[in-house]
């Protein structure tokens, strides 16, 4: 049997992966893409948890998330559509109308 | 051998390779099917915990539905190659640093863990992770929240449609 341990470590590493992605990268569609795979590393800790557990809870948590992802993806790409048309530009640091 | 561990240590291996692409690829479309791959080693991940369900669902919703909405607005901005810029700000070399520091900081507080997993009958076996099962805790001790994630993707339709349209 594989430790949980195991599960858990990959998912801080696949978390932490996510978390660079979005604070190095410019691009927005990139960063977006970042967020799911930390909400994935998410989805790994619970259910590593349920797995540990011998308990189904976690799986339902991590069905939550995936449909939280899905209409994060919705909206998120909707803004980008809408950034891009007023703007010509999807860079984040492109877009600081909201800065001071 | 055991063949439980060479699996995790291959779907692992690809899952972080893939990752790796994902955050390094030049072209948003490179980003997207690395993802895509990602998800899809995920899945197998998922299998060895014994989560069937999730990861049937992973490959139909994430590697499936999100991926081809991500694909579908690249093409549809048309954006080429990252331009190649010059060094990175100061506060995306600390953010990149912040991002290795808390691994650093998560490695050592679960190296310290030994979690094993739960030794369960064959009964709780057959049960662990099944459609009926997920199914049987939705829709009696989550079914409150079940409702509210179908409204929030109601909301986020109509806001997406909302956001993105220029005339409605």
């Amino acid at each position: 049997m594989v430790p949980i341990t195991y599960y858990l470590l990959l998912a801080a590493a696949l978390f932490c992966m996510g978390m660079f992605g979005v604070l190095v990268r410019t691009n927005a569609l990139v960063v977006f893409m970042c967020v799911e795979l930390m909400l994935n590393a998410v989805n790994l800790t619970f259910l590593a948890f349920a797995r540990m557990h011998g308990e189904g809870t976690g799986h339902v948590s991590a069905f939550f998330v995936i449909a939280v992802a899905a209409a994060e993806a919705a909206i998120g790409l909707a803004i980008v559509i809408a950034v891009f048309r007023s703007r010509g530009s999807v860079n984040v640091d492109d877009i600081r109308t909201m800065k001071h | 051998m055991n063949i439980e561990l060479v699996l995790f240590g291959v779907f692992a291996v690809m899952t972080l390779l893939s990752a790796g692409m994902v955050i390094t690829a030049r072209s948003p479309i490179n980003s997207a099917m690395a993802l895509v791959s990602t998800f899809f080693f995920l899945a197998g991940i998922y299998v060895l915990l014994w989560a069937h369900t999730v990861a049937a669902i992973q490959v139909l919703v994430y590697a499936g539905a999100i991926m081809v909405l991500f694909l579908f607005v690249i093409m549809l901005l048309n954006l080429g190659d990252a331009p190649h810029r010059g060094k990175p700000s100061a506060t995306r070399l600390l953010g990149g640093a912040s991002a290795l520091g808390l691994l650093a900081v998560l490695a050592v507080t679960l190296g310290r863990m030994n979690a094993q997993p739960a030794q369960l009958d064959a009964k709780g076996q057959a049960a662990f992770g099944t459609l009926a099962s997920i199914g049987e805790t939705i829709y009696t001790t989550w079914l409150l929240p079940f409702e509210a994630v179908s409204l929030l993707l109601l909301v986020a339709m109509v806001g997406a449609v909302v956001v993105a349209k220029s005339r409605i």
